[in-house]
């Protein structure tokens, strides 16, 4: 530790601010990077992490403050500078051209071929073939490709934003050991995500911003969560909110929506599942077990080609998703740009659902509709510092619409997929609230998600598909991780028979 | 093998097609020969290079609806400039139309790219300035074309059945294409037209590639006007109906509009294939006026049919 401390910062960031118009995304934010380390950046929805990582990579410039690589002072204008100077960024979406095949897009970024498909097969992707289109990749496997794009360049300095969400967990572990070794080689990594048990993993400190300013920079120890938590929150974060129980499951009557040996094509293959009225049912899969078509498939987006959905003892065919919101089921997709009208103001689209019903055609009362939107906003405390148009607003604030225009309109059964993914800990936890308070009052949720450490703080029993079928149901209260992970990866008994 | 058909089905398609065209057009007219072939490939001419221009700004992602007046002002340009000319003073013509037609492309694009307005309405502002440039220099078709350059796109090249204007084509088009395909320009040019913000991270210049990818697409137009003035042998300052053909034959290509996908072959045996559907429904004596209806729902056909194969596609 001491002889990092001796060396000169690789990176070192120090007062930089940025507006936009009247809002202030930045005022203050530092980060100092060592040959060697990695530094977790942290912090809550809107701390302006997205705008000072568009700042550090060129992809933006900053109004004031310094940047200094190597204490030369830079001021990147475009991302390809950044590159010249040894930073190299992997973002959340991935940064291929999707027309154009693997080779292609290696000559684009003058990328050598070797190292890239050394680190590829590192990062274990065993058979990949360079003239495949990258659009034809699973998003998996892009990820993947992205990053070992960006090791083969020889960065000094790599920047991982989310870099492990939607990845499958041993994906996830590769990339864990592989960042580490190459920081152990002398590397200097940015680490972005959201989730503690990685970054207790692999990184050297945390920074952490609040509000558009750098509010600590900790070394990682163990029990230095709640440190990290309270930093970003600026208040300490309580746990687990009320949970159903199966006695109470009981006493609600009969299941509200019963699947049964749902089948879709080849991938969603024999589901059945009851979600009682006033329950949260989480859904817990590896990447691409079905949970897709399951979704879909109860959203009325496509057709099943076996079994049956039955709500309130009738069973139901969907031809259009308009079906199945007539029937009250609700889909907020986990990609958000699906679900929302990226270019129209907040308003308009959680007034949206109000609008689209057959039966409200004519005349809008304004009144009405826009004391039922601004309810919604307070109830989610989306940020409307950006109140214009949804595509300005952060990650987290964005999610919150999706969820927030069903609420506005009243919601029954609502299936939400992956609502979490990439976004903060204090929105987390206020999805976590509004899915339970919504449970409350009656309506039925059915929740997939990514992170399985969330799913005792939101559901009230889990199912776990592996390979389009169900293989196990577990009450909240026993779903710990390492439970959840040995059902999602079919070690349970019923899944080695089948 | 299966990945070559697959890749490169579509073209492999209206390969099928122009061949079964031809087979037709025999049958209906069983005297079209070597004259035939030979004045239908100069008449495609101007069209090819259209399609070519426009091609080229469709992948990138955008498109230019001044191409026919870009053509018209390279086309009174070099009618005015070689009107009497002699061997220097032609071959300073050409070379300098093309650079002409380069600078047109590249102020379209600077355009665009600096003041942010759509393309769409850039180039249809863009239409009208270059066809009021092209009346300014000539104001009623005139002007002549050096009577030697005229025969590089008349008559067979080596064998009989291979005319020239072709041979003149595939050349034109190759020393400029094959290179550009092969080099980062070439790869940024469809970056941008694929995936804009991937482009801008991997490190392109966006704006300048755009800026470039217009000026070819204004190299591309230069050409296509020297040659039209080379076939009528004078200048013709009011543009052909050259925008909305090279619009069909690059859709019929299979360049999507939206940008991205396709090269230049596919758009170059399309504008070969248009051509020959209007010559066949003129010889079986088909009204002019229901021939561009024919060709409307050729256009319409083809981009359902993609999008019915690109929806196949994605269910495998």
């Amino acid at each position: 530790m001491t002889d990092k401390q001796l060396q000169q910062p690789l990176l070192e960031a120090t007062g930089v601010s940025k507006r936009f118009g009247a809002v202030v995304a930045l005022h203050d934010a530092a980060l100092r990077l060592r040959p060697g380390e990695i530094v977790a950046l942290m912090g809550a929805n809107g701390a302006g992490k997205s705008t000072f990582v568009k700042i550090l990579t060129g992809a933006l410039r900053r109004d004031t403050g310094q940047i200094r690589i190597r204490g030369a002072d830079t001021n990147f204008s475009s991302p390809a500078q950044a590159r010249k100077s040894g930073l190299i960024p992997v973002y959340q979406e991935p940064s291929l051209i999707p027309d154009l095949d693997m080779a292609d897009n290696l000559r684009l970024g003058q990328t050598p071929v070797e190292p890239f498909r050394h680190w590829v097969s590192e990062l274990g992707i065993a058979n990949l073939r360079l003239d495949d289109t990258i659009n034809s990749l699973p998003l998996a496997t892009l990820r993947i490709l992205d990053l070992a794009r960006a090791l083969a360049s020889e960065p000094e300095v790599l920047l991982l934003d989310e870099m492990t969400a939607a990845l499958p967990t041993d994906l996830v572990e590769r990339v864990l050991r592989t960042v580490r070794a190459q920081a152990d080689k002398g590397q200097a990594v940015i680490y972005i995500s959201h989730r503690f048990a990685e970054i207790a993993q692999i990184c050297d400190c945390a920074t952490v911003l609040r509000d558009g300013a750098t509010v600590g920079d900790l070394p990682i120890v163990p029990g230095v969560e709640e440190q990290v938590v309270e930093l970003m929150l600026g208040v300490a974060l309580e746990t687990n909110p009320t949970r159903k129980t199966g006695a109470a499951r009981a006493a609600s009557g009969g299941a509200h929506v019963q699947v049964r040996n749902l089948a879709v094509g080849t991938k969603l293959r024999d589901v059945s599942l009851d979600l009682h009225r006033g329950e949260v049912l989480g859904v817990v899969a590896l990447e691409g077990q079905g949970q897709d078509e399951l979704f879909e498939a109860l959203a009325g987006m496509i057709r099943p080609t076996g079994g049956k959905i039955v709500i309130d003892d009738a069973a139901v065919s969907f031809a259009h998703p308009a079906d199945a919101i007539a029937r009250g089921l609700t889909f907020v997709p986990g990609n958000r740009a699906d679900g929302l009208l990226m270019q129209r103001s907040v308003h308009e689209n959680i007034a949206l659902p109000l609008l689209a019903r057959p039966r409200k055609w004519g005349a809008i009362s304004m009144k009405a509709e826009a004391s039922r939107v601004n309810d919604a906003i307070a109830r989610l405390q989306i940020d409307t510092r950006a109140m214009g148009e949804v595509q300005r607003l952060s990650g987290g604030n964005q999610q919150k619409v999706t969820i927030g225009r069903w609420i506005a309109a009243g919601v029954d059964t609502l299936l939400l997929f992956d609502p979490t993914r990439g976004i903060d800990v204090r929105t987390k936890r206020q999805i976590y609230l509004l899915v339970r308070e919504l449970a409350a009052q009656g309506a039925s949720v059915l929740y997939y998600t990514s992170e399985l450490a969330e799913v005792p703080a939101a559901c009230d029993r889990v199912v776990v598909i592996f390979n389009g079928k169900v293989v196990d149901v577990i009450e909240a209260a026993e779903a710990d991780e390492q439970t959840l992970m040995r059902a999602a990866y079919g070690l349970t008994g019923e899944a080695l028979t089948a | 093998m299966s990945r070559i058909v697959a890749r490169h089905g579509w073209t492999l398609g209206l390969m099928a097609i122009l061949v079964l065209l031809f087979v037709f057009t025999k049958v209906i007219q069983p005297n079209f020969g070597l004259t035939g072939l030979d004045s239908l490939s100069r008449a495609t001419l101007p069209f090819a290079f259209a399609t070519a221009a426009m091609a080229i700004v469709v992948i990138a992602g955008g498109i230019d609806l001044s191409v026919a007046s870009m053509m018209a002002v390279a086309g009174v340009t070099a009618a005015v400039l070689m009107e009497g000319a002699g061997t220097g003073m032609t071959l300073f013509t050409v070379v300098a139309v093309l650079v002409i037609g380069l600078g047109m492309g590249a102020i379209n694009g600077a355009l665009i790219v600096v003041t942010r307005v759509p393309d769409i309405v850039v180039t249809l502002a863009m239409l009208f300035v270059w066809e009021g440039v092209a009346l300014l220099i000539l104001k009623a078709p005139g002007g002549a074309a050096t009577p030697w350059l005229r025969e590089i796109i008349v008559g067979p090249f080596l064998v009989p059945w291979l005319p020239r204007s072709f041979v003149f084509l595939v050349v034109c088009l190759a020393v400029v294409w094959i290179p550009l395909r092969r080099s980062r320009l070439g790869l940024s040019i469809y970056a941008i037209g694929s995936d804009e913000l991937a482009a801008y991270r991997s490190g392109i210049a966006i704006g300048r590639t755009r800026i470039i990818a217009y000026a070819l697409c204004g190299l591309f137009a230069a050409m296509g006007g020297l040659t039209l003035t080379l076939s009528t042998g004078n200048g013709e300052p009011i543009p052909g109906p050259y925008l909305m053909a090279s619009v069909a034959a690059v859709v019929l290509g299979g360049v999507v509009l939206g940008g991205g996908k396709g090269a230049l072959l596919g758009p170059i045996i399309a504008v070969f294939i248009l051509r020959l559907v209007r010559m066949d429904l003129t010889l079986i004596s088909v009204d002019p006026n229901v021939t561009t209806i024919v060709e409307g729902t050729i256009m319409v056909v083809v981009v359902m049919i993609g999008g019915v194969l690109a929806m196949r596609g994605r269910r495998q």
